[in-house]
């Protein structure tokens, strides 16, 4: 009775502070109204924006359809909340159940929700970073200054990186006929997020399109005039490029730093949690009253084996936090588990690329569809003889299928024809992604639990 | 008014581009681009391309919904 008694008052005049003021902190806000929270909701925000749609800024942004402060989410409901926005947090005190923020300021908490996601990865050398014409793109701020510059007119562009985003920035710069040069380590483009056979189409697109592409490389420096300007990059193949704008686009940082001290098992790898979104102390033990949402949580998934997952999708930050907020205003027996397909899409190019499932988690894949040489194909990746992911490049009407593939653990190969499927997909062939112990600029998807494959720890009997 | 387009489900049927084509184009053979912030005239070809979509990938700001349908829709997409 005190139990039921205890969340009735909470749904009702509770303290809820959701950190991360974007996609899936609004989410969250909108699901605890709906569900009758009728407390104090705080979201804080490190941004002084609104939350925003992040999607758009390598796309319509870049290609100057729509001004990069006009992709404010559209609200639900109204969620009555109070807002700190431009105000980051800066250290949680999990026993005084206190967020503290960057202005000194404290928030008491009752349920603590954090989504706080990713932010770029800088360029890792400060004063080439600084150089004007060196950009990340993330957020609102970031698309607008690059919008900016590619307006103007650049002699050539730059971008480091060729995973989703790096991509989108080159095919945005294409499509306005600015050359672009594209430096990435890796064989070839999204080899992390789809390996190296998908990657091999997306490097014919690229040069098709007319994207100075070079793999295999690393930028080993940026070098700028006397003004400051950037205005060269070299490489480690030892040849160079001019370029006007550089775009660094290696990848995300998980924003977990500000529980560095708080005893949650938070670190670069994000926070972990249980199905139920409710945070991992640094103990393992779950805690009661704080929960995880969107690209800083991981969490473990049934249909990949209990890895923790750590998804950098658009979609996974809204479903997980429609389950964080239902479950932080839920007695135990109601609450549900996050068992979200993993998906993603990316427009590049004039293709339209979607994927269901965990390519990275693949020894194998096997074009079940179209044809690469056409660059409209649906190729299903295999991982212990049962597929685990599928993409398609121009075919999205297919997902839907091979998504209960996934989830019945259907075999791989799969077993059936189809009437197009042509020679290159008789047989599966190795996947081809990198080694997972080489760091890759973004894969989407991070791999984080335990591995049958992986045995570090052995069990010596005691002699008898 | 916001509106925003979950690409996840978006099929691409092009029921949005039909009905309201200066907020909704398709870019290349399937990929769906969109004015998140639409302008106000666009109101009524946008509400009616959200209700046309097959597999339902179009949220809208509640303000842009009649007030009836914002109280019955709460939980709206997902």
């Amino acid at each position: 009775m005190s139990v039921d008694g205890h969340l009735e008052a909470l749904r009702r005049e509770g303290r809820i502070v959701i950190v991360g003021a974007s996609l899936a902190g609004l989410r969250a806000a909108e699901t605890l109204r709906a569900e009758g929270f009728t407390g104090t909701l705080t979201l804080v925000g490190d941004e002084p924006h609104e939350p925003y749609d992040r999607p758009p800024l390598s796309k319509q942004v870049l290609l100057g359809k729509v001004p990069a402060d006009h992709t404010r989410l559209p609200r639900r409901r109204p969620i009555d909340a109070q807002w700190r926005l431009g105000s980051a947090a800066t250290g949680l005190d999990l026993a005084a159940r206190r967020v503290r923020l960057a202005d000194g300021d404290t928030l008491d908490y009752d349920r603590l929700l954090i989504a706080t996601g990713v932010r770029a990865r800088p360029w890792p050398h400060e004063l080439e970073a600084e150089l004007d014409g060196v950009f990340v793109l993330r957020t609102q701020d970031d698309a607008a200054r690059l919008h900016h510059r590619l307006a103007a007119g650049p002699r050539r562009v730059l971008v480091i990186g060729a995973g989703f985003t790096g991509s989108e920035i080159a095919s945005a710069c294409r499509e306005r006929e600015v050359p672009v040069t594209v430096a990435e380590r890796a064989a070839a483009p999204l080899v992390g997020a789809l390996g190296g056979v998908v990657g091999e189409v997306a490097a014919e697109l690229q040069r098709a399109h007319g994207v100075d592409l070079r793999c295999g490389v690393l930028v080993t420096g940026l070098e700028g005039d006397s003004a400051g300007r950037v205005r060269k990059a070299h490489f480690s193949d030892g040849s160079a490029v001019e370029a006007d704008i550089v775009v660094v686009a290696l990848g995300a940082t998980r924003n977990t730093e500000w529980l560095a001290d708080s005893g949650l098992g938070a670190g670069p790898r994000g926070i972990a949690c249980d199905a139920g979104c409710r945070a991992f102390d640094v103990r393992g033990i779950v805690t009661d009253d704080v929960f995880v949402a969107g690209d800083v949580a991981r969490s473990p998934h049934p249909l990949f084996g209990y890895q923790f997952l750590s998804l950098e999708h658009w979609g996974n930050a809204v479903a997980q936090a429609e389950v964080a907020a239902h479950n932080m205003v839920s007695a135990s027996a109601e609450r549900r588990p996050h068992l979200w397909m993993p998906s993603f899409w990316s427009a590049q190019f004039g293709v339209n690329i979607k994927s269901v499932g965990v390519p990275p988690m693949a020894d194998q894949i096997l074009v079940s569809q179209g044809s690469l040489a056409e660059h409209r194909f649906t190729a299903a990746y295999g991982y212990q003889g049962r597929v685990i992911a599928a993409v398609t490049f121009d075919q999205a009407k297919w997902l839907d299928f091979y998504e209960r593939q996934i989830e019945q653990a259907a075999p791989f190969p799969p077993e059936f024809t189809t009437v197009d499927r042509r020679p290159e997909g008789h047989q599966p062939v190795s996947a081809g992604f990198p080694d997972p112990s080489q760091p890759t600029h973004g894969p989407t998807v991070t791999l984080s639990g335990y591995s049958p494959t992986d045995r570090r720890v052995s069990f010596t009997p005691r002699r008898a | 008014m916001r509106l925003v387009v979950d690409l996840n489900r978006c099929q691409g049927y092009a029921q949005c581009a039909f009905l309201a084509p200066d907020v909704f184009t398709m870019h290349g053979e399937e990929a769906l681009m969109y004015d998140p912030q639409a302008d106000d005239t666009q109101r009524e070809n946008v509400r009616r391309a959200a209700d046309a979509c097959p597999v339902k990938a179009i949220t809208l700001d509640y303000e842009d919904r009649p007030a009836a349908a914002g109280k019955a829709g709460g939980s709206g997409v997902g």
